[in-house]
């Protein structure tokens, strides 16, 4: 793979507040692109679910830490790995259907879902016990007239 | 106060505000269980104009209130949606279940 233009990571606890933090953090790397409005809020939304998924079902008895890389790359595209040492994802099929959940009434079973509409790639890893990594692809679109 | 209703003879109106993400969502859903509850609506309308942000933890906020109201034998409608708010709706195929306006 070619090497990343940018490059930036965070990592915070598992705190609900955090959702927020990450969606901002992303909006802010991605700004470097001239993204579109709508493009920053599918990257928002993804990275909403992605991070939402580690503090409810990553670390569901505990604060754990959650990490966040973005990174960019020369064709346009940018690359958010949220990473986790949770308990991980037995079954990472059946966890990406539509509706299927395993959280309380707030949860609607369609995090995955809607990274899946809202990105080019998402690609999860997970090993039980251990802990996911979700990769988010995104190409952002070239304007004409656009500075770098 | 994320949601704000206003109404009578059952006819409920509520303003959802701010980031409808699961930070907000339990306090978004604990204030509308409640007015619901209070008014047992026949019609709601739920007003997402001062919505900034909604993730999928909004469509699980819109579908209890869908439940509530079908228990009620009730209607429930969902306005002033923000484009954001509604390119996840439409992608969890919350249109084809709730009228939108």
């Amino acid at each position: 793979m070619t090497k990343p233009v940018n490059e930036a990571a965070v990592v915070f606890l598992s705190r609900s507040a955090n959702e927020g933090f990450a969606r901002a953090t992303a909006a802010c790397f991605a700004a470097q692109l001239d993204p579109t409005l709508d493009e920053v809020n599918d990257i928002k939304t993804a990275v909403s679910e992605a991070v939402t998924n580690c503090i409810v079902h990553a670390y569901p008895d505990c604060i754990g830490k959650v990490s966040m890389r973005l990174r960019l790359f020369g064709d346009n595209t940018l690359e958010i790995v949220v990473k986790d040492w949770g308990v991980g994802i037995e079954d990472v099929a059946q966890a990406r259907q539509p509706l299927y959940t395993t959280g309380d009434e707030t949860r609607s079973g369609m995090g995955f879902t809607i990274m899946e509409s809202f990105m080019d790639g998402v690609k999860v890893r997970s090993a039980p016990g251990k802990g996911t990594t979700v990769t988010l692809r995104r190409r952002v679109s070239l304007r004409v007239g656009g500075g770098a | 106060m994320a949601v704000t209703c206003t109404g009578e003879n059952r006819v409920l109106r509520a303003v959802v505000s701010g980031e409808v993400d699961h930070h907000g969502a339990k306090q978004i859903m604990g204030e509308l269980e409640r007015s619901i509850n209070a008014a047992l609506p026949r019609s709601l309308t739920l007003d997402l104009g001062e919505v900034s942000f909604m993730d999928s933890s909004g469509i699980a906020v819109i579908l209890r209130a869908y439940r509530r109201l079908g228990e009620l034998g009730g209607e429930l409608k969902v306005c002033n949606i923000p484009e954001q708010a509604g390119k996840v709706l439409r992608a969890a195929g919350v249109d084809r279940l709730v009228s939108f306006e």
